[in-house]
């Protein structure tokens, strides 16, 4: 299938740099449409997949019931959805393509041999919005791959590319490795899939400074973002704010890299948190789930060292998901305060006074009930209960980074353009590389995947269009 | 803060101590319970979700509800080179291979058996050339390579045949019920449970169906990454297999007890019919599953388990081959040969029924039968 030009630089039709979710759904298109593809991804074949393999379900538009959802969830409602999560940062016109573009897209999945997830006991009801891909992005990715190789692309792994030289009409040039072994390979047509940078620390420590090293990142460490910067570098239109990415409560104690959905923590709302100083600093009790889940990242990130305790009492032991890590605990608040080196007067201080300020009410975990604080400077305004019972129970928090909001522009086929408008010609981007242009902030369960598979699919069929030329 | 809550509890040796094993069970669970990307693959997922720590207990059971299908093994994001190297298939299998350990009796012998590969299969030869000897020292040498026309009984008289049968599986049978019983309680079972109808009929259509070995739909991980139904299938030839032979015994010994109908039965009589057919589908099987866990990847595995399947299995298709081959050759002077063979590795196969793993089929039957209590009570209380 390579065709190997005079200087035996391999060369194909359509390379795609990334292994995950948008690579995968790029290639396959581009295959299906009769070109030969090269899949370049940076990690060995184990940890293959990007944070797409850490992943569970996506959103999808639907009339009626689609595989295990049920309902309807059509344009305006989808719409409306993104508006709110987004705050209205984002591009109307790319964003109705995608969510119209989702219709059917569960079928395709399928068609590609993703199983759906039924319905369980537990903690998974019937879902009308979001569909769950058996066993997780592990399990999608694994099938992709197996569609891929029976499809006939050819992937190579431990292939970061380091080098992308854009030459429109003509065959690019990729550059794998480092510069002492490195491989060349050309292709008519690019598409980057190479996700975000926030595995790049030096990148995000240039706008965060030091506290970016105290900054988890969920998901895999190969997204250093490397192919954005040539990608730039290279003339492309830069998108969405570099500082800005989504972020989540996370233990403290996780690895620090590709601790994936395990290490989120969810007591917030069940207690008060404190930072280092031992003084509350937000509204633990403001939105329901799945708001609040996306907010604490941030204010984590802003505190003195990065770091926070979640504190509860014995009465709301068992309120939130089980934890990774088992919570510290001491029978007295002086106790707490020694486990986890926080100055014990003030901890006791934070912890009267808000204790003080707690107005009873009916609590009621599932809706914003009426058990609130009144006249603290940092209120708590639901589910607010005295924390008096022991054992007092705490969690360590950091800011876990789940991806970053900036990318490179795209035109409605999927190519990227520069600052002017126009194509830098025949290099394509899907997935997290271009969803800032979609979802320029916030963040809406499942639409992740829903991005990466539309403009994959986007991307792979303009690329397998664009290399007949 | 870094923490080492979650490092890898260190194994000693090839048969570590039950409580490093399930340390480290625990230790899994908890990284599972708070991720249950798996829920959807097994009867394992939903059963932790109902707990929030994991007692002994609980581990024991979880372990013996695991079908070994590795579904959740190949989706997981954590698995080595990852530091928290989850591998759930192997730590199950290894709790469940001291499951039976334990349960076992005499414990001496199990321990023995299940100790090696090299010893079961030294059990297992020796067992056949005792009774070759036997047959030799007591029928005497012209009868066993002398016999022709399918005289079974010439070779080896009928209650010599017969009384060493029942002696040795009236053992087996009381051995694995009284380890079922002994893990039912274990396992915080009661009595009253034990007969609980409708979760003996759930269960037994779980069994009956191998339901677990469809993974989430698709079949079981094997011989790796992608699922397939090759697992399920040979292993219901297997179980089916065994069941019609089982029958074709009952079958021929009630005709000649009652009947006064004596081998050889004809070519399409009931035994030989039955028998035929069970012994080629447990060829196949056996055969099969052995193909499949050659050619199996042999991470998820844990090694001392695959020793024990690979014994019973091998000693499941030697039953079969060896029964095929006395029917083809009963008319020849080779017979008695066979026919002694045969027999000594069907006595190898039930003197060591309760020593390996023919147990799993007590202690997943047990376990099924909890895992509906516990979803009936669940759904009781939702
Ligand atoms: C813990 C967690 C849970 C999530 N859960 C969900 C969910 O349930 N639903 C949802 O919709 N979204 C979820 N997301 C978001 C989702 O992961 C992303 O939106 C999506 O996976 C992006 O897909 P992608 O293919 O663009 O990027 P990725 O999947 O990250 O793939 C990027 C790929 O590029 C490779 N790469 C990077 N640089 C180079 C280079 N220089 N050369 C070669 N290859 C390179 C990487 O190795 C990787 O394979 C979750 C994210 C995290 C972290
Ligand atoms: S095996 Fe891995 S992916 Fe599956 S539930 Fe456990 S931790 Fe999650
Ligand atoms: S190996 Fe299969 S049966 Fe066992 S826990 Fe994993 S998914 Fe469940």
């Amino acid at each position: 299938m390579t065709t190997r030009a005079s200087t035996m630089t391999p060369r194909y039709d359509v390379i795609v740099i990334g292994g995950g979710n948008a690579a995968l759904c790029a290639a396959i298109e581009a295959r299906r449409g009769g070109r030969s593809v090269l899949i370049l991804e940076a990690a060995p074949t184990m940890f293959r997949g990007g944070n797409s393999r850490h992943t569970r379900n996506v959103r999808y538009l639907h009339r009626g019931e689609d595989f295990h959802l049920v309902g309807d969830y059509l344009e305006d409602e989808f719409y409306q959805d993104l508006l709110d999560v987004t705050g209205g940062n984002t591009d109307e016109r790319l964003a109705r393509l995608t969510i119209r573009a989702s219709e059917g897209v569960g079928h395709w999945m399928a068609g590609n041999g993703i199983t759906w997830q039924g319905a369980l006991r537990g903690t998974l009801q019937l879902s009308r919005t979001n569909a769950f891909f058996l066993g997780g992005g592990k399990a999608l990715l694994n099938t992709y791959y197996e569609t891929a190789r029976k499809l006939g692309i050819e992937v190579q792994f431990d292939a970061e590319v380091c080098g992308l030289e854009v030459r429109p009409g003509d065959f690019h040039q990729i550059t794998v490795g480092s510069e002492a072994a490195a491989r060349l390979y050309e292709a008519k047509v690019v598409v980057a899939a190479s996700g975000g940078f926030e595995a790049n620390l030096d990148w995000l420590g240039e706008y965060w400074g030091e506290a970016a090293q105290n900054f988890l990142i969920r998901g895999t460490p190969y997204n250093k973002g490397g192919v954005l910067k040539l990608l730039l570098a290279a003339g492309a239109k830069a998108i969405g704010d570099p500082r800005e990415y989504h972020a989540v409560a996370c233990d403290a104690r996780g690895p620090q890299f590709d601790g994936g959905i395990v290490t989120r923590l969810d007591s917030v709302p069940f207690g008060i948190v404190v930072n280092r100083d031992a003084q509350r600093f937000s509204d633990e009790g403001v939105d329901m789930w799945p708001k609040r889940y996306a907010s604490w990242g941030g204010l984590l990130a802003r505190q003195p060292g990065q770091i926070a305790y979640s504190i509860l009492d014995a009465k709301l032991a068992s309120e939130y998901i089980p934890s990774l890590y088992p919570a510290i605990r001491a029978d007295n608040l002086e106790d707490l305060a020694r486990h986890l080196r926080l100055p014990p007067v003030e901890l006791r201080h934070t912890i009267e006074q808000f204790n003080a300020a707690v107005v009873p009410g009916t609590y009621d975990p599932t809706k914003l009930d009426d058990c609130h604080t009144e006249g603290l400077e940092v209120a708590k305004s639901h589910w607010a209960q005295t924390i008096d019972r022991p054992p007092y129970m705490a969690y360590p928090l950091r800011p876990g980074i789940t991806f970053t909001y900036h990318g490179v522009g795209v035109a409605e086929d999927g190519q990227v353009i520069g600052d002017d408008g126009h194509p830098l010609g025949n290099v394509f981007a899907a997935g997290e590389i271009m969803a800032g242009n979609i979802l320029g902030r916030g963040y809406m369960a499942g639409f992740g995947m829903t991005i990466g598979t539309i403009w994959g699919r986007i991307a792979g069929q303009g690329a397998a269009a664009h290399a007949e030329r | 803060m870094p923490s080492d809550e979650l490092k890898v509890i260190e194994r000693t040796g090839p048969h570590p101590p039950l409580v490093q094993l399930l340390a480290e069970a625990d230790r899994q669970m908890t990284i599972c319970n708070a991720c249950r990307y798996c829920e959807g693959y097994c009867a394992v997922f939903p059963a932790m979700e109902l707990r929030r720590e994991f007692k002994p207990d609980d581990l024991i059971y979880m372990a013996n509800l695991c079908f070994d299908c590795r579904a959740c093994y190949y989706a997981c994001p954590y698995t080595a080179p990852h530091e928290w190297a989850v591998n759930v298939p192997e730590i199950m299998a290894a709790v469940r291979e001291e499951t039976y350990r334990e349960h076992a009796a005499p414990k001496m012998l199990a321990r023995l058996f299940m100790g090696s590969r090299l010893l079961a299969s030294f059990a297992v030869v020796a067992i056949v050339s005792l009774v070759f000897a036997l047959v030799l020292a007591t029928s005497g040498s012209a009868a066993v390579f002398g016999t022709t026309g399918a005289n079974f009984f010439a070779v080896v008289p009928y209650w010599s045949m017969v009384l060493p049968a029942v002696a040795v599986s009236a053992y087996a049978l009381a051995v694995l019920a009284a380890g079922g019983v002994r893990f039912w309680r274990d396992t915080g079972g009661t009595v009253g449970q034990m007969f609980s109808v409708s979760a003996l009929f759930r269960a037994s259509k779980d069994a009956l169906g191998l339901v677990y070995l469809k993974g989430g739909g698709e079949g079981c991980f094997y011989p790796d990454e992608l699922p397939s139904m090759s697992r399920r299938w040979f292993h219901h030839f297997v179980f089916y297999g065994f069941m019609l032979d089982f029958a074709s015994t009952t079958v021929a010994a009630f005709y000649d007890h009652f009947l006064d109908a004596h081998a050889p039965y004809a070519l399409l009589s009931v035994p030989v019919v039955l028998g035929l057919v069970g012994g080629v589908m447990l060829t196949i099987g056996a055969a099969g599953l052995l193909g499949l866990k050659w050619r199996a990847d042999r991470t998820p595995a844990h090694p001392s388990m695959l020793d024990l399947d690979v014994v019973f299995i091998g000693l499941l298709l030697a039953t079969a081959v060896t029964g095929l081959l006395l029917l083809a050759l009963r008319e020849t002077a080779a017979m008695g040969t066979v026919l002694v063979v045969h027999l000594g590795i069907v006595a190898a196969l039930f003197v060591t029924l309760p020593l390996g793993k023919f147990a799993h089929v007590t202690y997943r039957y047990a376990a099924l039968v909890k895992n509906q209590i516990e979803i009936a009570e669940s759904e009781h209380s939702a």
